[in-house]
């Protein structure tokens, strides 16, 4: 996977739930393009529609927070979502997320720094994230090796088979 | 170290951790359930290895879409059936189990020290126990199936430390609705929260899962209570065998990130109202709020002692005329249980409906929806936008005393205002 991610902002704010981006009536979907198109369904109904080309999602506090299903970050990511950069991240969702290789950045003063349409370039890689249109710039923390390998790899299934091929 | 750096060192194979140390650990135990489940075998057969590492330590349970309501949840359940029978895994399946985390406990997979991880948010639940319990994806649990391992960032620990007696119809449902809505849904997170004090030590196994059970609603990695007589005595019977409790005792002079003072002395009861778990207030503060169902259940309060609570402030009342009320024991142990005592004989001539033990209304996919407009007073845990069916509806998260009393008045109800009989 190409570490370098550009890509339109849609922007949300605090404490985004999984009920909110998955409802639960929708979990005993089993394929993505299905789930894709309820993601955010009842924030915005015209997500899926907006995401289509690809999107960067931005949020604020506590993304993804509530339950440890993956259908929430899978279906972000078969909508579009090429990335998902949060003022903080709850801890399932952000496992969930590079493990089916769906990249996630914290980066704090991020929903300040960005507005819905803006036009952002990302290096999960580097650490690196500018906003093209208002030239705002970021550097954040590295994730660590092993994480950015699953990433690289496209996801944990990926890597875990790349990695017990080589034995 | 605390009680959570002790088991993560110990499965990790070293002396000691610390907080924000990454660990590889070995799981004593993972979980799947007929929604996470299916995703999870999908998973694991892409990675290409045929069996799962140790069987019997691996268990499936089918809960939430029990029974299938839907072709596709049936799907759902055949997928997890015949994956359990070609791994020759322990599988709770409808009628024979329950929801996820109560079975785990009743039927001995919960150890005090053992590292259990399981897809489902709420696996929290077992750290009551003095387990070191959290939840995890799909994706996750497959590689699990596959390694046996896990790594984790050892959290840093916040402790909560609770003192004073539980007044009438105040319980530890509203304890931690307190802690919730002191800390903030993102109060606590990737944080361990150790629950100490009188008040947890005289506390009963089903109020430690309640408190365990609700940690994740403020974005703990786990919660965690310390395991003693009152584990044991619930324990002994349905595990094998039990470590020394000792080696389980956080150190005197552990240093903990921050430490939060609780009194439960004049404690009301309490009430998450829509749509935040955090947006906790005194039910005597509400004000006038009619309500269209009752739901008591769910893994946060299902058990016998939710129920009997109930039952004692229904006895020989009736579910005002407009409102649904749905009683859902957690497990067929305690559905069991529940009718030995007289309890479903009291739900049932109150006009209440009691359901197979499972999920339910919960997470809004299964059974006892809302409709736009409607509100739903729940002993569940958690009442985000849409949770419980309509996104117009409302979801207010209450104890099983708050919750009965709700029902008979067709408001939110502070129960302690309610006459109850003998």
């Amino acid at each position: 996977m190409n570490s370098k991610i550009k890509a339109t902002a849609i922007k949300f704010g605090n404490n985004i739930d999984t009920d909110v981006i998955l409802p639960g009536k929708y979990l005993i979907l089993v394929d993505p393009n299905e789930l894709a198109k309820h993601a955010l369904e009842s924030l915005d109904t015209e997500f899926t529609q907006k995401s289509k080309k690809g999107v960067i999602l931005v949020g604020g506090k506590n993304f993804g927070c509530g339950s440890s299903r993956e259908q929430a970050p899978l279906a972000l990511k078969y909508s579009g979502v090429k990335c998902v950069i949060a003022e903080s991240f709850a801890r399932i969702f952000f496992r969930n997320a590079i493990n089916i290789g769906l990249p996630v950045i914290e980066c704090k003063g991020i929903s300040s720094a960005v507005e819905t349409g803006d036009e952002l370039a990302v290096d999960f890689e580097a650490g690196k994230i500018e906003n093209v249109s208002n030239a705002k710039k970021f550097q954040v923390d590295k994730l660590p090796p092993f994480i950015l390998e699953i990433l690289a790899d496209g996801g944990l299934i990926e890597n875990l088979r790349r990695r017990m091929n080589k034995k | 170290m605390n009680i959570t750096e002790k088991i993560l060192a110990k499965a990790s194979g070293k002396k000691a951790v610390h907080p924000g140390e990454i660990v590889d650990a070995n799981v004593d135990m993972v979980m799947v359930h007929d929604l996470t489940g299916p995703l999870a075998v999908e998973a694991f057969k892409k990675i290409g290895i045929q069996k799962v590492w140790d069987n019997k330590k691996v268990v499936v349970i089918l809960d939430h879409q029990v029974p299938a309501e839907s072709v596709k949840a049936a799907e759902l359940h055949k997928t997890m059936r015949q994956f359990a029978k070609d791994q020759n895994l322990r599988i709770y399946d409808v009628g024979k189990g329950g929801i996820c985390h109560q079975v785990m406990p009743e039927k001995g997979h919960v150890t005090p020290g053992t590292v259990i991880v399981g897809a489902d948010s709420h696996t929290c639940t077992y750290g009551a126990f003095g387990a070191f319990a959290t939840g995890i994806g799909s994706t996750e649990a497959a590689a699990v199936f596959a390694t046996g391992k896990i790594w984790l960032k050892v959290p840093s620990a916040i402790k909560v430390n609770v003192k004073g007696s539980f007044q009438k119809f105040v319980t530890p449902k509203d304890l931690i609705l307190s802690v919730i809505g002191k800390m903030g849904v993102d109060g606590a997170i990737y944080k361990s929260a150790e629950f100490t004090g009188p008040t947890i030590k005289s506390m009963c196994m089903a109020g430690r899962m309640t408190m365990c059970n609700m940690a994740v609603e403020m974005g703990t990695k786990n919660g965690i209570i310390e395991p003693d007589e009152t584990t044991r005595k619930f324990l002994e019977g349905r595990v094998k065998s039990l470590p020394n409790f000792e080696a389980l005792k956080s150190d005197k002079d552990t240093v903990y990130e921050r430490t939060v003072e609780f009194d439960v002395s004049k404690m009301e009861p309490q009430v998450a109202c829509p749509s935040s778990v955090d947006n906790v207030k005194p039910v005597s503060e509400v004000g006038n709020v009619p309500i269209e169902q009752a739901f008591i259940g769910s893994c946060t309060n299902g058990r016998i002692e939710d129920l009997r609570l109930a039952a004692e402030v229904l006895k020989g009342k009736r579910v005002k005329d407009g409102v649904r009320a749905l009683v859902i024991p957690a497990s067929q142990e305690v559905y069991r249980q529940a009718l030995n005592e007289g309890l479903l004989e009291i739900f049932t001539d109150a006009g209440a409906i009691v359901c197979g033990s499972a999920c339910g209304p919960c997470l809004g996919g299964h059974i006892g929806l809302l409709a736009a407009g409607e509100a739903c007073v729940s002993t569940s845990n958690r009442n985000f936008i849409g949770r419980m069916g309509s996104t117009q509806a409302s979801v207010y998260l209450a104890s099983p005393a708050t919750v009965a009393a709700s029902a008979v008045t067709g408001k939110l109800t502070d129960p302690t205002t309610l006459e109850t009989k003998a």
